[in-house]
């Protein structure tokens, strides 16, 4: 049967499909992909449902392999550097991968994840409705964990994507982190106003503790205007809470169901991958929008998901000057049109 | 965010997809009562749009795609069901959960008695004694947290968590009790452990009790507990309910 071979793989790789839906109210996490767009883009690139069962590379990278037939496969998220049998690829691809060619996924310039989703089901139970990897719970994915060298996924049956591949054009996908865009609240009146306005100025440096769960962001300390324990309740993904310390915590894909610290923001949906692929030392500053302007952004993704994926053929004297510098650090190619 | 009058709800977004219902700020039967019922009457006929329904002790989270579901015609269907609310709350069914507060599972007992002056013996009749309201669950699946604890059983929380204990302990801290399902470190007391199964993904009902069901401890001794543990392992209920 076709299938996946990983051959190495960097710790925090997991399978992750559009997420565990339904099941929130009995303490289940939902899980799913931390750049949901980037999952569903490289999802649609290869013919697949959008929140279909991929792989999501951490930094820890990845090396893998087909086994008893071709793969076609499709790479979005992160300015990863790609290559397949050590030849660079754009950083979202659509390729096929024959069996015993190797595919490999390092961090490169810029982003914390990347999806590889594979045209066809991957062939993995699903627990409670949904195939995302929860690992501190050990639910979904293989074996609920997270993926390590020798593991193997059969694919069945393979799905057929473009035939020739090429590069995934999607500037959508290209968000730098520098604002993210916030809507008040659930708790914003447990703060002072003075407190509102120094969390939306920033700026926050981004820490390196973060994980699947939870981003944690270091600045100004923000005070409470009373206490900062509240009986718990429902959590939303984005939603940012401020616990006694006064540094804001964001909360992420593995989230728990609810919380008990004030919430004093939460970060819009069409901003979560933004903030999701920032790197540890990103400074960012919160902008405060409305109901409206987050469903308005939120349409622009849906309207660009629900259009066709454009793929453009892959030519190398068509690269453009920014994909020639992302592949600067591992095409020997390029070297030799550098001047001197 | 204004939106409280008199007696009605706030409406609070945590973002764009997600919507709360607020009733008020402490735990409280007459305000989770108030959450369930509007909990059941949306749950009864969902709009086009809603994604889950996740209730507190104080309050509903409505996670929604707004892009099917606008914000405005969402609160107004919640202020519709308001009004007719209290009637849709079903009577919560009792269940009956075999609890083992003997050595080796009621690991923090005596160290919880002590610091309530109590012998061991007693702090685990008066557990057993009481009757529970199933809040909420949270944290982790099938971690349920539950009203009711007998007042001298109070304590508050660890100020610093003890290391993971067991799966399927029984809790106490915080002027709560709780089950968790799944092993983790925590700050509460760790007083018994229940054979049952409060999260079993294979069984056609992977969660037991639903929020606003009431709840008893039947204390088993150790030889009890292995011989339930082993058919609940096997795919049993061993829990018993009792319909309202």
């Amino acid at each position: 049967m076709t299938a996946l071979r990983i051959l190495s793989c960097g710790p925090g790789v997991t399978v992750q499909d559009g997420g565990r839906h339904g099941y929130l109210r009995y303490g289940v996490t939902v899980a799913g992909p931390m750049d949901a767009l980037a999952h569903a883009v490289a999802n649609r690139a290869v013919g697949n449902r959008e929140d279909s069962a991929a792989l999501e590379v951490s930094l820890g990278g990845i090396e893998l392999t087909a086994e008893d037939g071709p793969l076609t496969i499709a790479v979005a998220g992160g300015a990863f550097q790609t290559t397949l049998d050590d030849q660079p690829l754009p950083a979202a691809v659509v390729a096929t991968l024959e069996p015993g060619a190797k595919l490999r996924l390092r961090a490169g310039a810029a982003g914390m994840w990347c999806y590889l989703a594979i045209a066809g089901d991957l062939d993995l139970p699903a627990v409670l409705g949904s195939r995302a990897t929860h690992a501190r719970t050990g639910m979904g994915g293989l074996d609920g964990r997270m993926l390590q060298a020798g593991d193997r996924i059969a694919v069945s049956p393979p799905g057929r994507g473009a035939a020739d591949g090429g590069a995934i054009v999607a500037p959508l996908l290209d968000r730098p982190a520098d604002i993210v865009r916030v809507l008040p609240g659930p708790q914003q009146d447990y703060f002072a106003e003075d407190q509102v306005a120094a969390f939306l100025a920033g700026p926050w440096r981004i820490s390196p503790r973060g994980d699947r769960m939870a981003c944690f962001l270091e600045g100004p300390v923000l005070r409470h205007a009373g206490g900062f324990n509240i009986p718990s309740d429902g959590v939303a993904m984005g939603a940012i809470q401020v616990p006694g310390e006064g540094q804001p915590i964001v909360l992420m894909a593995d989230r728990q169901s609810t919380g008990g610290y004030p919430k004093i923001a939460t970060v819009i949906g069409a901003d979560l991958g933004r903030l999701a692929q920032a790197r540890p030392g990103t400074e960012i500053a919160f902008r405060a929008v409305s109901h409206g302007e987050a469903v308005r952004a939120l349409a622009e993704q849906r309207a660009f998901l629900d259009a066709p994926i454009a793929i453009e053929p892959l030519r190398r004297d068509r690269f453009s000057s920014e994909f020639l510098l992302g592949r600067n650090l591992v095409g020997g190619w390029i070297d030799a049109r550098r001047p001197g | 965010m204004s939106d409280r009058t008199a007696a009605g709800p706030v409406f609070l977004d945590a973002g764009e997809s997600a919507l709360v219902v607020e009733f008020g700020r402490s735990v409280d039967p007459a305000l989770s009562d108030r959450v369930l019922a509007l909990d059941a009457a949306l749950a009864a006929a969902p709009p086009e749009g809603l994604r889950e329904l996740v209730p507190t002790y104080r309050s509903l989270m409505i996670h929604y795609d707004p892009l099917r579901l606008d914000r405005a015609r969402l609160v107004g269907l919640v202020e519709e069901r308001l009004g007719a609310a209290s009637a849709d709350l079903r009577p919560g069914a009792l269940w009956t959960i075999p609890c083992c507060y003997a050595p080796p599972h009621g690991e923090d007992l005596a160290e919880m008695a002590a610091l309530l002056g109590m012998p061991p013996e007693r702090a685990a009749d008066l557990h057993a004694a009481a009757r529970y309201r199933v809040y909420m669950y949270g944290f982790s699946p099938g971690f349920t947290y539950l009203g009711g604890l007998p007042e001298p059983l109070a304590i508050s929380r660890r100020a610093r968590p003890r290391p993971p204990h067991d799966s399927k302990v029984v809790l106490v801290g915080g002027g709560l009790s709780a089950i968790a399902s799944f092993a983790m470190p925590t700050g509460w007391y760790v007083v018994g452990r229940t054979p049952e199964r409060l999260y079993a993904p294979e069984r056609a009902s992977a969660f037991l009790f639903e929020p606003g069901d009431s709840l008893r401890f039947e204390a088993i001794d150790p030889a009890t507990f292995a011989a339930l543990e082993a058919r609940a392992d096997a795919g049993e209920v061993v829990a018993r309910r009792t319909p309202a």
